[in-house]
């Protein structure tokens, strides 16, 4: 893999540090007039999503990870670990519970999601920004009750729990915005 | 901000700079911007330039070894407004081609040039008088270290106390002070008005004359606005085999750092041996004045065309 030196780094680069693949967010060049030069630099941590800042000599390097961001198509859960598969290598790829997190509450089978493989190894997995699932139980919606703002929960076919209006009735199919879990609208079936 | 308010900007900072130096009958000048010598700094590296297949020269990191062969020729107090170029200085202080005021004052003292240079701050910039702090001073009241006398396992602890992420493992006593300096000082300097930062450590000397009281200082100075550094300045050190030596040991870190080493520029050292008289002298950067004069963060705002887009 090719080394980057600091007057490379920028954002969105994706280095190894400490054995662990980082994202570069933020470079910061720093030079006192008189004396040695230091890249101030924030990072995030593509396997914990921690964010750290680190100073470098200018001219230190750092090795490139090898890492990229595919479309997969979700195949199916086997109980311990979710398959998925390239739609254009057919070459089948398998997450655990870690690294799904929060997307396995919204995939259901033939989804396309962006899965971060680091070495061929999947590192995060992205659930499409909205899905469009299947109520599967919801208490039938009480006219007038409105101390719960106007909503009630209802279980959606993967499994997941959102917040829809009251008029929402079980069996319909409806839109939710995956990075908030909150209703949208109803989908058209 | 349109381009033609930016221009404008430039322009009116030029003129009344020379309007500064003319009612004080310091000359304007120009010296070469392509040299056949250039610093042996080993923190400053210069662009080559092939002058046939045998020979480059360089373009200039500053004027300073031009103009002091000026002054040991006789010319008297002089200024320039001029580009300077150093590779791989990049970032949102930094253009790798740069604009530089530099300016020098036969018979004065630091103190005396960081007075004028006040005054030419208040001239151009309208800031409140700036205030000075010398350096042991800095670091007490900020860190509570002597920079003078600390140890380097001392001051190595403080930056991990601190959380500053680096690796200090071959790091020197100048270099860890200038990781305190920039990473928890820096930022808070100059915020009310101007701010100097005077008698450096010696080992920071670069070419200032180094005074021997106890502790020994470097006559140097720093000016910080708005918690950014905007210029250099020092009480010229004249003495012709001490600056000989100086560069001497510059060319030794820079082959113990594997770094190219240029030679040292024989036209200067004659000009010290020829008598340089004693003065002061100051470098600002005029991109970076312009920044703070126009409230923007990024020197690229300040640049016609930045490196990037050259």
């Amino acid at each position: 893999m090719s080394k980057f030196t600091t007057n490379e780094f920028k954002s969105g680069l994706k280095v190894m540090m400490d054995n662990d693949p980082y994202n570069i967010l933020e470079n910061e060049y720093v030079k006192p007039g008189k004396g040695q030069a230091f890249n101030r630099v924030k990072l995030r941590n593509l396997k914990t999503g921690r964010v750290i800042e680190r100073t470098f000599k200018s001219g230190d390097a750092l090795d490139g990870a090898d890492v990229v961001e595919c479309d997969m198509q979700y195949l199916y859960c086997d109980g311990e670990f979710w398959h998925f598969m390239n739609p254009s290598s057919f070459e089948q790829i398998s997450a655990s519970a870690v690294v799904m997190s929060d997307a396995k509450q919204w995939l259901k089978e033939q989804d396309t999601c962006i899965m971060t493989l680091w070495n061929g190894v999947p590192l995060t997995v992205e659930a499409p920004n909205t899905v469009t699932l299947k109520i599967t139980q919801t208490d039938p919606g009480v006219r007038g009750d409105t101390a719960t703002g106007g909503t009630k929960p209802a279980t959606l076919e993967t499994g997941a729990v959102v917040r829809v209006p009251l008029f929402i009735e079980e069996g319909e199919i409806i839109k939710v915005d995956t990075r908030k879990g909150e209703y949208l609208s109803r989908a058209k079936s | 901000m349109s381009i033609r308010d930016n221009l404008q900007k430039r322009a009116d900072l030029y003129a009344k700079i020379r309007a500064f130096f003319a009612e004080r009958n310091v000359l304007e000048v120009e010296t070469p911007l392509l040299c056949q010598h250039t610093v042996t700094d080993p923190h400053i590296d210069s662009f080559a330039v092939p002058i046939n297949t045998e020979k480059n020269y360089f373009l200039q990191t500053s004027p300073e070894y031009a103009m002091k062969r000026l002054l040991a020729a006789g010319s008297g107090p002089i200024y320039q407004i001029t580009k300077s170029f150093r590779v791989g200085e990049s970032g949102h202080q930094h253009n790798p081609e740069f604009t530089m005021l530099e300016w020098y004052r036969i018979g004065f003292n630091h103190h005396d040039l960081m007075d004028e240079l006040d005054a030419l701050l208040q001239y151009t910039l309208q800031t409140k008088p700036a205030k000075k702090i010398n350096y042991r001073q800095l670091f007490l009241s900020h860190l509570n270290i002597d920079p003078f006398k600390t140890d380097i396992t001392v001051l190595k602890k403080r930056i991990r106390d601190h959380h500053i992420m680096v690796d200090t493992h071959e790091m020197n006593h100048d270099t860890a002070l200038q990781i305190l300096l920039s990473h928890l000082i820096e930022p808070k300097l100059g915020i009310q008005t101007p701010l100097f930062l005077y008698d450096f450590p010696p080992s920071q000397a670069a070419l200032s004359k180094i005074r021997q009281d106890n502790p020994a200082v470097a006559e140097r100075f720093e000016l910080y606005i708005a918690g950014s550094e905007i210029a250099n300045g020092f009480h010229e050190l004249t003495d012709a085999t001490e600056q000989q030596k100086r560069f001497e040991k510059n060319q030794l870190d820079r082959k113990h750092n594997q770094q190219a080493i240029p030679a040292i520029d024989h036209y200067f050292i004659d000009a010290l041996k020829s008598g340089l008289p004693a003065c002061a002298g100051v470098a600002i950067g005029i991109d970076r004045l312009l920044m703070k004069k126009t409230k923007t963060h990024a020197i690229q705002d300040v640049i016609s065309f930045p490196f990037d887009h050259a």
